[in-house]
């Protein structure tokens, strides 16, 4: 599978980074290689084993369903680069 | 009277209890150290008020009669990848410039409470993304180390942890922490000369530490020897109920049960770790090392890890399928950069900010991840990673059938000169021996084994079972005791 420009500018929209075109005529062919080299991986033969999810066995504790944090509005929004009224402030979403 | 800042953590630690000096002398000599060094870029932000105070609650404790904590009196420098409450965290990168944490993460927190004090925010890897500390938005770290061919060409200090390598190694601090995904402890403590340890997955907590690969990012402590290792590991290390894949087990006392003896044990030396293109002095230094362990009284024992070459592209497969999904949170709205060019709406301001505020590897990698994660490739490429992933554990464990513990180069070379390796994967390569135990969860450290012809340091790896930190930690003491490691770099700074 190799990694053209068009592909570069569809992953980089997926990724949501804007990209140039000199940007991405400069990252496909290095895209590309890593790719080429990761390629060898299908060599093996995994039909025999599940994918690896954890190093010691271990299962997602639950906890009490209870209230333990809440009421630190001010220090959320402290590192807001726009904050109004107690909300995040963003450009316009609805069309 | 004793530079201060020749000394190390237990040797600081137990002067302060014995009051042969006073904390706060040990805080200032440090202090005056790294504004000292700012060549080296090692520090993001210095912080003497914290060791400062750090330092007073140490000799206020002594004075009124009090058992010191296990750090009291012992400055240390912190990856600027833990969130340090009140104090700049940046992850090296632009998109969390500004950014000030309302909290302070585990590990770091238990540091404090352990009585250390924090000499300042330590340079690093973008997004701990790097293997020489040249990604970093805030400039390289270059290592204090130079080659003995009088050339003065800047050192990589390694990566991602350079700031702390080179910080640890130049005497600025005792100690620091590190972080270690696919290699970022060991590597950088290979090339500057120093110990660094990555325990068992799941053995430090990962809350508050800016995440990379949530399966395989680790924490540990990196400083100049083993002892010093096992004292901050266990300040370190332990449950911690914010952190989902914590190990809900009791913390060792790795510094009592240190011993320089091997004998009883296996040490393993896989075959698959000898490359064609290895130079001969690390090959040298391997064989040095089986000479030691069996001087130590271990048996030598040759084993098969046969999904060794695929460890590396499994690797970057899944570290950076990791990082697209976590690195999906920065896009200008809570914290950090937000780039919002005139007329833009809420997706192009994503797009903006992502694109100024990211370098170049970063970029790429999350680019990876995206790509390998999308629809169409996902069983192709991730789903298969993770399978090899499985493969690759599985040799470890029946390696573990024929030895106790592995032992390996650390790195394929000794530090390369800044601005030498501009092919990403010859980057990636620099983290062959380290990239397998990473993926199985192992427990592993770098020890320094001697110097290469250049006269820079060279790093011998041990590998161990999962939890089996101690017998990481003794193999490591058996070897610093039989390398005699004296080796610093003179001050060029």
């Amino acid at each position: 599978m190799s990694v053209d420009i068009a592909t570069v500018k569809k992953i980089a929209s997926l990724a949501r980074i804007a990209i140039t075109e000199e940007e991405a005529a400069r990252i496909a062919p290095e895209l590309d290689n890593i790719m080429g080299w990761i390629e060898q991986l299908g060599e093996v033969d995994t039909s025999s084993v599940e994918p690896m999810t954890a190093v010691i066995p271990n299962h997602l504790r639950l906890r009490d369903d209870v209230v333990t944090d809440g009421n630190v509005r001010d220090a959320v929004l402290s590192n807001a680069p726009q904050a109004e009224h107690g909300f995040f402030t963003v450009p316009k979403v609805i069309e | 009277m004793t530079d201060l800042t020749d000394l190390g953590v237990a040797a600081i630690r137990d002067g302060v209890r014995t009051g042969s000096f006073s904390a706060r002398e040990v805080a200032d000599a440090f202090i005056v150290k790294v504004s000292k060094a700012k060549p080296l870029n090692a520090f993001l932000v210095e912080t003497p008020d914290h060791a400062i105070a750090a330092a007073k609650a140490a000799d206020d404790a002594r004075a009124a009669g009090e058992t010191l904590k296990p750090l009291a009196g012992v400055p240390i420098g912190m990856k600027d990848l833990f969130c340090t409450k009140g104090v700049a965290s940046t992850a090296a990168s632009h998109i969390l410039e500004g950014f000030t944490p309302p909290y302070e993460s585990t590990v770091s927190g238990k540091l404090w409470d352990a009585g250390a004090g924090m000499l300042g925010k330590l340079n690093m890897d973008q997004f701990a993304m790097g293997s020489s500390n040249e990604t970093s938005y805030f400039g390289n770290v270059i290592s204090p180390w130079r080659r003995s061919d009088g050339g003065n060409a800047p050192l990589a200090p390694g990566g991602s942890s350079g700031g702390s390598s080179a910080a640890i190694a130049a005497r600025l601090c005792p100690a620091a922490t590190g972080t270690d995904t696919g290699g970022s402890i060991r590597q950088p403590a290979a090339f500057t000369g120093i110990s660094g340890i990555k325990p068992t997955y799941g053995r430090c907590s990962r809350w508050g530490v800016v995440a990379f690969a949530s399966s395989l990012d680790q924490a540990g402590p990196m400083a100049r020897d083993v002892r010093d290792c096992a004292i901050m590991l266990e300040a370190m290390a332990g449950f911690d109920a914010k952190d989902s894949t914590s190990l809900d087990l009791a913390v060792p006392k790795w510094e009592a049960g240190l011993s320089g003896s091997l004998a009883g044990k296996r040490i393993g030396i896989p075959k698959e770790y000898r490359v064609d293109t290895m130079p001969a002095e690390i090959e040298a230094l391997w064989q040095q090392g089986i000479d030691w362990a069996k001087d130590a009284g271990a048996e030598i024992v040759e084993v098969s890890l046969p999904h060794t070459r695929y460890a590396l592209p499994a690797y970057y497969i899944i570290a950076p399928a990791e990082a697209s999904s976590n690195l999906a949170r920065y896009d200008g709205v809570r914290y950090g950069l937000r780039d919002l060019p005139e007329g833009a709406n809420l997706q192009d301001m994503y797009a903006a900010t992502r694109a100024a505020g990211f370098g170049d590897e970063v970029k790429r990698r999350i680019m990876i991840g995206t790509y390998v994660l999308s629809a169409g490739f996902y069983d192709a490429y991730y789903t298969q990673a993770q399978k090899v992933r499985t493969l690759i554990a599985r040799d470890f464990e029946r390696a573990w059938e024929a030895c106790d513990l592995l032992l390996t180069p650390t790195a394929p070379s000794a530090a390369f000169g800044l601005g030498e390796k501009t092919d990403p994967i010859a980057m990636y390569l620099n983290d062959v021996f380290t990239v397998p135990s990473s993926l199985a969860g192992l427990p592993a450290m770098s020890v320094p084994g001697g110097l290469d012809k250049a006269g820079l340091p060279l790093g011998l790896q041990i590998i161990g079972k999962p939890l089996d930190e101690q017998g990481v930690l003794n193999a490591g003491l058996a070897l610093e005791e039989r390398a005699g490691f004296v080796a610093r770099p003179d001050a060029w700074w």
